[in-house]
């Protein structure tokens, strides 16, 4: 595979190595049972927050997937069903069904009526920009500040000059992926904004005035063991709340490859 | 790795929807670098198209590191275009060379209708995996990974046969738009391994059934699947299916 990509030979000519993006960490929040907090809506795998919080290895996806999929899930979906049994299924012709699909027919509408200049693609290279920059392998308090208005001066530009061509009811490949850089514009700010929070260096995370004399992650435990869950409340609004972690048996320690 | 830049002319096959008529449509593709892969080159034209208040052109793809298998398009008359062993978003430029023509074109097959396009329909594949491929598993404890003893040979050849990636270049390829090297892949995969032994007699009647309702045609043995197929699935994977095919037969209780 590498030789494809390169066309250089790793047996023959050193390997180039560097570091790149892979995915995002943390997910969405769950309690032990894996329900989110809308009753009934259960998130598996890695679109969860509880097994990569502030580190993701190698094949953790699997690792998450299988855990959660074959051990959790089946107990724990099994056991919501229990108190739900005798309630009548909900009809889709339920208002809050109603009101979910006119919330998405008309975030469809306003991006495509935007009409503007720039496609998707170039607002999703502006915002990897922007987050590579500042808020990738090591990130500083000013670099993440400016990330967040800068994410927010973005936000601002792809809901006016966003250019979608296509029609809705066809299948549009730029529609789909419009709504998903919308999305991933949210997510980047709430990165920011969460890494900018987070007065301390620990896995993933690495923030250049928290470290120790020889350039390792320097953890701040007394004041940051706790899980940052932010809770949205409205545009550019979230609210933490904190979930303490305690550690009986395993205590972290600092991350070091020496 | 030094790098140029190539200009292009691409030849695409656009076609709005399933029902209506498809045509070629001529690009001339300027300042490519080599180092891009095929779908970048893509993403780069349909930028450009877009900027112009053109329509960019459909294109199926998600993992781009040969996984998924969504990147189906046939190139320069081969699916997923001239390099060995190797999906369309792994393909990379320096693959032609400046001021060639290439041609894109979807997949030609009854079973896969055009979506739009390059995109086709693919469906069929996943009807044919929900017919048999799958396996049935306790779960809620963990099994001890190395609890059943399996021969070393036919892990080998089960792990080769999962390599499949559905991607549907060995329909593509075959003058009979036979589906028998996939489906082969699947029952291969299971029936090498002791997991796939409560659905053994079964899986592989199912998945044929499903095959033939789907309209794939009849396999003739020409081997172009082979030749084709990015993961370099083996015809042997056909034989294995057809003794499987017979020992259901002569074993089902169905
Ligand atoms: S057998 Fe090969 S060509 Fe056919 S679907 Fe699988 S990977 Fe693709
Ligand atoms: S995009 Fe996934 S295999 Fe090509």
């Amino acid at each position: 595979m590498y030789e494809k990509i390169t066309a250089e030979n790793p047996y023959e000519v050193p390997m180039r190595i560097y570091p790149a993006v892979h995915y995002t960490m943390g997910g969405l929040w769950v309690d032990y049972e894996l329900m989110s907090n809308i009753k009934g809506l259960f998130v598996l795998g890695e679109a969860n927050f509880s097994d990569h919080g502030a580190n993701r290895l190698g094949a953790s996806a699997l690792m998450q997937g299988l855990a959660d999929g074959y051990f959790v899930i089946p107990y724990t979906i099994g056991n919501y069903l229990a108190d739900e049994i005798k309630n009548p299924l909900v009809p889709s012709n339920h208002e809050a069904f109603d009101e979910a699909e006119r919330k998405v027919s008309d975030r469809i509408d306003q991006l495509m009526s935007i009409k503007g200049s720039r496609p998707v693609e170039s607002f999703h290279k502006s915002l990897g920009r922007i987050m590579w920059n500042k808020c990738g392998m090591a990130r500083n308090a000013q670099g993440l500040q400016e990330a967040i208005k800068e994410v927010r001066e973005l936000k601002e530009e792809f809901w006016k000059d966003v250019r979608i061509p296509g029609e809705i009811n066809e299948m549009n490949p730029e529609l789909d992926k419009a709504q998903r850089v919308a999305d991933f514009i949210e997510l980047g700010e709430l990165m920011c904004i969460d890494a900018l929070h987070r007065n301390e260096s620990a896995g993933g995370h690495f923030r250049d005035e928290y470290q120790t004399p020889d350039g390792e992650a320097l953890r701040r435990d007394d004041e940051f063991m706790y899980v940052a869950a932010w809770e949205y409340i409205s545009e550019h609004q979230w609210q933490l709340h904190k979930e303490e972690l305690r550690y009986e048996e395993v205590k972290p320690t600092q991350r070091s490859y020496k | 790795m030094e790098h140029y830049t190539m200009h292009l002319t691409l030849k695409v096959w656009r076609q709005k929807n399933a029902d209506s008529k498809g045509r070629f449509e001529t690009y001339e593709v300027k300042d490519i670098s080599s180092e891009m892969s095929f779908l970048e080159m893509f993403d780069v034209l349909n930028e450009r198209l877009i900027r112009e208040g053109k329509e960019p052109i459909a294109f199926d793809h998600d993992c781009r590191e040969g996984i998924c298998g969504t990147c189906s398009m046939y190139i320069n008359g081969r699916p997923h275009g001239p390099w060995h062993a190797t999906t369309t978003c792994q393909l990379h430029m320096r693959a032609f060379r400046n001021g060639d023509t290439i041609v894109v074109e979807p997949w030609r097959a009854k079973a896969f209708p055009v979506i739009k396009d390059l995109i086709v329909n693919r469906n069929a594949f996943d009807r044919i995996i929900q017919a048999g491929g799958y396996i049935s598993v306790n779960t809620g404890n963990a099994v001890d990974g190395n609890a059943i003893p399996i021969k070393k040979e036919n892990a080998d050849k089960a792990f080769a046969a999962a390599a499949c990636i559905g991607c549907g270049a060995c329909v593509a390829a075959c003058k009979n738009s036979s589906a028998l090297l996939f489906v082969s892949a699947k029952v291969a995969h299971l029936a090498l391994l002791p997991q796939g032994e409560p659905e053994r007699k079964t899986r592989v009647v199912s998945m044929i059934e499903q095959m033939d309702k789907e309209g794939f045609g009849s396999c003739t043995f020409t081997q172009a699947c082979e030749a084709v197929c990015p993961k370099e699935i083996s015809i042997t994977n056909i034989s294995r299916l057809k003794k499987e095919y017979l020992r259901a037969g002569l074993e089902s209780d169905r």
